[in-house]
């Protein structure tokens, strides 16, 4: 609705020039967020006698390529990113095709319970993963999975936010007419999904693609139950890193590093993208 | 839903109301009456049917591997069950429970994960707005510092923490340095209690302020401009209107955020876990930092009793709930109030 008024050119939010004290305070926060990622590759190009004494390294030594290197093999993280890519793959294909079919059920189709159904999935996405996390281990551990990727990619392969967010899209950016029209013309329902909704949901199928991306990459808890580091995610492999699996801080902070550079990667190409996308998902007052 | 429209919108034109179904039998079209009856058949099966056939791979994972495992934990919560023996449970009722609510190491859980939820979340939220408030001026290169800001948000829980853990470290940590500098004496950031929950929260400061900031950023985007004119018409300094139009007005956007951050508080594991290092699960020596996230883990899968762990699933189920009731409560005096 809202931007809907931004469109047709009704002004909204406030439009006043920023003054020096503006750029300074934000220049302040801004090397607060990325200090730490900085000085993750400072140290990470550093040894471990260094990096116990005081005062700690500001600035790069020549260290950085051996001790990537050890944490891609040593520490597994080689191993590690290509499961990640997988997972957070697999993941984000089903998320995205999944939530954009049902959110634009939930959109422009009428149908018994929809109403029921939707607010079911809502609520859902209030409850912490801890209250599925033992019985996914017993179903695990009886199918054989454990240590298997399938293990991690299945209980995430849909989400409740991503069909909540695709509706939200589609009911304002599908034109029923659209539908109508292809109804008229005898389409059936899946041509009507392949040739009038996947063209219009384009634009949120590519931000919830990289959000889930995202989440997919970073969850923490379940593939630390299911996998160990004989098959480790990179999240499983900088846990055990970090649990003394090898006690050197420069190898740590070289897997603290590679574990976060795709993603950082990511963000420097479609980091537009991610910020337009939770700004969308966000107004909702 | 007999024969009406099948679409959440304006009915369609046409005699019977049938749209298209109409269509082929009476276009007169050189195919037979048999095969267009069939076809019309055929095709509003397909419109009846295919809402349902949209939403049956969702909610068949989602009830796998979200609803069902919610009620088999319930289950699971009254019964003896260990990690070594799976297959083999025996029925307990609320011993689980009670059990929890004697045990110490479980309410200091709650306590720490209270303590570290509030100092985590207040700052950060009061930070968000502040941020999203400088974003809202026209900036040069305005895309490019909310990218920067939204960095955090794109390192993982493991990275980060493995970081903040050697920034805070006894010896050679950055923080200790910079204080030392400053002449005060160096913290223990990981054996002292405050200091290890202090810590623990700077990682989820750190992580999500800019998320928050984007936004209400965005919420501040669409408060309408005549609002901000007519208060300064009124005399209004830039700090009443941000204090009058803008704050009021986010108000659900705030509500929303408080609630989102609660229920993360609520489940905070990986930043403590890895905090602790070797002691990770146990939340420090002295269970200092152990919140029930990770008191759930450790009575899991260190510990090995399952049944208790999804005891404590549900317990803080349980929290949530009531967290939500009393912020429906205060939500509703607020509009009372106005």
């Amino acid at each position: 609705m809202k931007t809907r008024a931004r469109t047709m050119g009704l002004k909204a939010g406030r439009t006043m020039h920023a003054g020096p004290l503006t750029y300074a305070v934000l220049s302040l926060f801004t090397a607060i967020s990325l200090a730490p990622l900085v000085w993750t590759a400072i140290a990470a190009s550093r040894t471990q006698g260094r990096l116990a004494r005081t005062p700690p390294p500001l600035w790069f030594g020549g260290n950085l390529f051996k001790n990537l290197e050890r944490a891609w093999k040593e520490a597994s993280l080689g191993d590690a990113m290509l499961n990640t890519t997988i997972v957070a793959g697999s993941i984000t294909l089903g998320t995205v095709l999944f939530s954009t079919i049902a959110g634009f059920a939930f959109a422009k189709l009428k149908f018994r319970f929809s109403g029921a159904l939707l607010v079911l999935t809502i609520g859902t996405m209030m409850v912490p993963p801890q209250l599925s996390v033992v019985p996914l281990y017993l179903w695990i551990a009886d199918l054989q999975w454990t240590n298997q990727l399938q293990a991690v990619i299945l209980p995430t392969f849909v989400s409740a936010f991503g069909v909540f967010f695709m509706r939200q899209y589609l009911v304002q950016a599908l034109p029923s007419e659209l539908i109508e029209a292809a109804r008229m013309d005898g389409a059936s329902s899946l041509r009507i999904i392949w040739h009038v909704v996947f063209p219009a949901a384009r634009p949120a199928m590519a931000v919830l693609g990289l959000l889930t991306f995202v989440m997919a990459w970073n969850d923490f808890l379940w593939p630390i139950i299911a996998l160990n580091q004989s098959n480790p995610t990179v999240q499983v492999a900088l846990n055990s890193l970090g649990t003394g699996y090898i006690p050197d801080r420069a190898v740590i902070m070289a897997g603290a590093l590679l574990g976060t550079l795709p993603l950082l990667l990511a963000f420097i190409l479609f980091g537009k993208q991610i910020v337009s996308g939770i700004m969308q998902g966000a107004v909702k007052g | 839903m007999s024969e009406t429209t099948e679409y959440a919108e304006t009915p369609l034109p046409g005699p019977s109301g049938e749209g298209g179904a109409a269509r082929p039998a009476t276009a007169g079209r050189a195919s037979s009456p048999t095969t267009s009856s069939w076809r019309s058949r055929l095709y509003r099966w397909d419109t009846k049917a295919s809402p349902y056939v949209f939403v049956a791979p969702f909610f068949l994972f989602f009830g796998a591997f979200g609803l069902f495992p919610l009620l088999y934990t319930g289950w699971a919560s009254l019964h003896r069950l260990e990690l070594t023996n799976l297959n083999d449970s025996t029925w307990l009722g609320l011993e689980n429970y009670t059990n929890l609510l004697q045990s110490d190491y479980f309410w200091n859980a709650l306590g720490n994960t209270f303590t570290i939820g509030v100092i985590s979340t207040v700052p950060q939220l009061a930070m968000a707005l502040g941020i999203a408030h400088l974003l809202n001026y026209k900036l040069r290169g305005s895309t490019l510092w909310r990218v920067a800001m939204l960095a955090p948000y794109a390192t993982s829980v493991a990275s980060a923490s493995l970081v903040f853990t050697l920034l805070f470290a006894w010896d050679g940590g950055m923080v200790n340095w910079m204080i030392g500098s400053v002449g005060f004496d160096p913290v223990n950031w990981r054996e002292s209690s405050w200091g290890s929950q202090f810590a623990v929260s700077s990682i989820v400061i750190w992580r999500w302020t800019g998320y928050n900031a984007l936004i209400y950023l965005a919420a501040m985007q669409a408060v309408p401009h005549d609002l901000y004119e007519s208060a300064s018409l009124d005399g209004a300094s830039r700090w009443q209107q941000f204090r009058h139009v803008t704050i009021p007005m986010l108000r659900p956007t705030i509500l929303f955020t408080v609630v989102v951050s609660t229920i993360g508080a609520t489940q905070l594991f990986g930043e403590p876990l890895l905090f602790g290092g070797t002691a990770g699960s146990k939340g420090g020596a002295d269970h200092q930092f152990q919140t029930l996230g990770l008191y759930l883990y450790d009575q899991g899968w260190i510990n090995g009793h399952l049944g208790r762990a999804s005891a404590v699933a549900w317990l803080m189920l349980l929290i949530l709930l009531l967290i939500a009731a009393v912020n429906l409560l205060i939500a509703r005096r607020l509009r009372k109030d106005r």
